[in-house]
């Protein structure tokens, strides 16, 4: 289940001996970058940059079919809902008004196409890079990495402790639902709203509780081996510094600073074509 | 148990567990356990009665950082992209309501109506002003999307993540409540 939740693939590229840590910082500055941004241009240049590390990560498109798919859909859906409560939008942002057909309410102006290419530029802008960062990272080391970046070494092992886990709650909530299944709790779409509420909560306390349990043991055991007795802790999958991650990192700061050079020569965030 | 955890430290051994294990739950019950409403597109998300839950027992750090890790990490392999202003919102709400929990005192096992008022009003209004204010309006600060658009979403939100934390949460601290034992509980016989 972990395999498909995460899909870590052990392979041998540069993008996979690049350090955790490095990837996280890169995939966290480009993401706020691209956010805060709405230049089409500079956009769709991470855009061209991620698809050309995709290929560079050698990704089957199996690996990675289904998550596209929703990402899509999500995304379509989106820029209907946007269309159907703003269809002037476009012309609002950019202060100008090229009217293609329609009138009325339900109008179609270039701007506002323009606006929603942008949109959806966002939309799918970090999801390659995404793609890479769980195909490529091993969640061990993941969580050692965090460490690095200097965040308490506290939450950077319940980081870890999350991902070791979420297959084994993943299971238990299986096994509870097919338990409540076999004793009569129907819990698919043909059971009332009613039904289908106290049959969520017929899995939710058994999980909860079970949980609960879970933390206790697992916290008396880190309490008996001395967790948190030291300022600082060593990690099994730790991973040295090299010289692709300051190159990568000094490539990522590079684009940051175009972003940022950009909103100085737009005038703001906005590109304006019109 | 020799000897029970000081729970009233905000980030003993106890709270690192609770924010590991609170975030698997998140991310499993956001992937899998959500109820549809009956109106299109419009689900209750049942996570967010278990983070209120977890937060009125793990304290504000505890409810924070499991709203905000289950959140992105959902939005991150199911979407690509962490929608980063309503992740933070969802930690927000966490950490909002946690911070009342030594009021709560839920593990004197003393949950009474009084306790269930309290912890209602608090979520509302927290809930109320996450989804149906500050989500929203970093969306437009943000992510430039159209207000109109932003705060009807947040409102729908609003709406299904107070009935998810008033009828999950509510019911979850009631059933744990009732399997402390009572501090005070025992007397001395005569």
């Amino acid at each position: 289940m972990t395999e498909q939740l995460f899909g870590y693939d052990d392979q041998d590229t540069w993008l996979h001996h690049l350090g955790g840590a490095t990837k996280l910082l890169a995939f966290l500055g480009l993401s706020l970058i691209a956010m805060a941004s709405y230049d089409t241009r500079f956009i769709a240049a991470i855009v061209v940059l991620s698809l050309f590390l995709f290929k560079q990560a050698h990704i089957a498109w199996r690996q990675v079919r289904l998550v596209v798919k929703v990402i899509v859909t999500f995304s379509l859906l989106n820029l209907v809902t946007v269309y159907l409560f703003a269809p002037e939008y476009g012309v609002q942002l950019y202060g100008s008004r090229h009217l293609l057909f329609g009138q009325g309410y339900f109008t179609l102006t270039q701007e506002q196409l323009f606006y929603e290419a942008n949109l959806a530029l966002k939309y799918i802008v970090t999801v390659p890079l995404a793609l890479i960062f769980l195909i490529t990272t091993n969640p061990s080391e993941f969580a050692a990495s965090l460490n690095k970046l200097h965040l308490s070494y506290r939450v950077s092992y319940a980081v870890a402790l999350a991902l070791r886990y979420i297959p084994d709650i993943q299971t238990a909530y299986h096994q509870i639902s097919l338990a409540q299944q076999a004793r009569g709790w129907e819990l698919s779409a043909k059971a009332k709203l009613s039904a289908r509420f106290k049959g969520a909560l017929q899995i939710l306390l058994p999980l909860i509780f079970s949980s609960l349990a879970r933390i206790d043991t697992i916290s008396q055991a880190m309490e008996l081996r001395r967790f948190g007795r030291n300022p600082r802790r060593s990690w099994y999958r730790d991973h040295p510094f090299a010289k692709a991650d300051w190159l990568t990192l000094g490539g990522v700061a590079v684009i940051i600073g175009i972003g940022l050079w950009l909103f100085h020569q737009n005038g703001g965030r906005f590109y304006n074509p019109f | 148990m020799a000897k029970r955890p000081p729970h009233h430290d905000p980030f003993n051994v106890r709270t690192v567990v609770a924010i590991g294990i609170g975030t698997a739950i998140i991310f499993i019950l956001k992937r899998w356990v959500s109820i549809p409403t009956g109106f299109p597109n419009t689900n209750i998300d049942t996570s967010y009665g278990v983070l209120g839950f977890l937060s009125v027992l793990y304290g504000p750090i505890a409810g924070f950082l499991i709203g905000l890790f289950g959140h992105a990490l959902n939005d991150f392999t199911q979407y690509g992209t962490p929608w980063w202003t309503w992740v933070l919102t969802t930690g927000l709400i966490g950490g909002s309501i946690g911070l009342f929990w030594r009021w709560f005192d839920i593990e004197s096992g003393r949950f009474g109506l009084k306790k269930i008022i309290s912890f209602n009003l608090i979520q509302l209004l927290t809930n109320g002003i996450g989804w149906a204010l500050l989500a929203p309006t970093l969306d437009i600060l943000v992510y430039s999307e159209p207000a109109n658009k932003v705060y009807v979403q947040g409102v729908i939100s609003a709406i299904s993540n107070t009935v998810s934390t008033g009828v999950i949460g509510t019911i979850l601290l009631i059933a744990y409540a009732a399997s402390r034992t009572q501090s005070g509980s025992l007397k001395r016989e005569e």
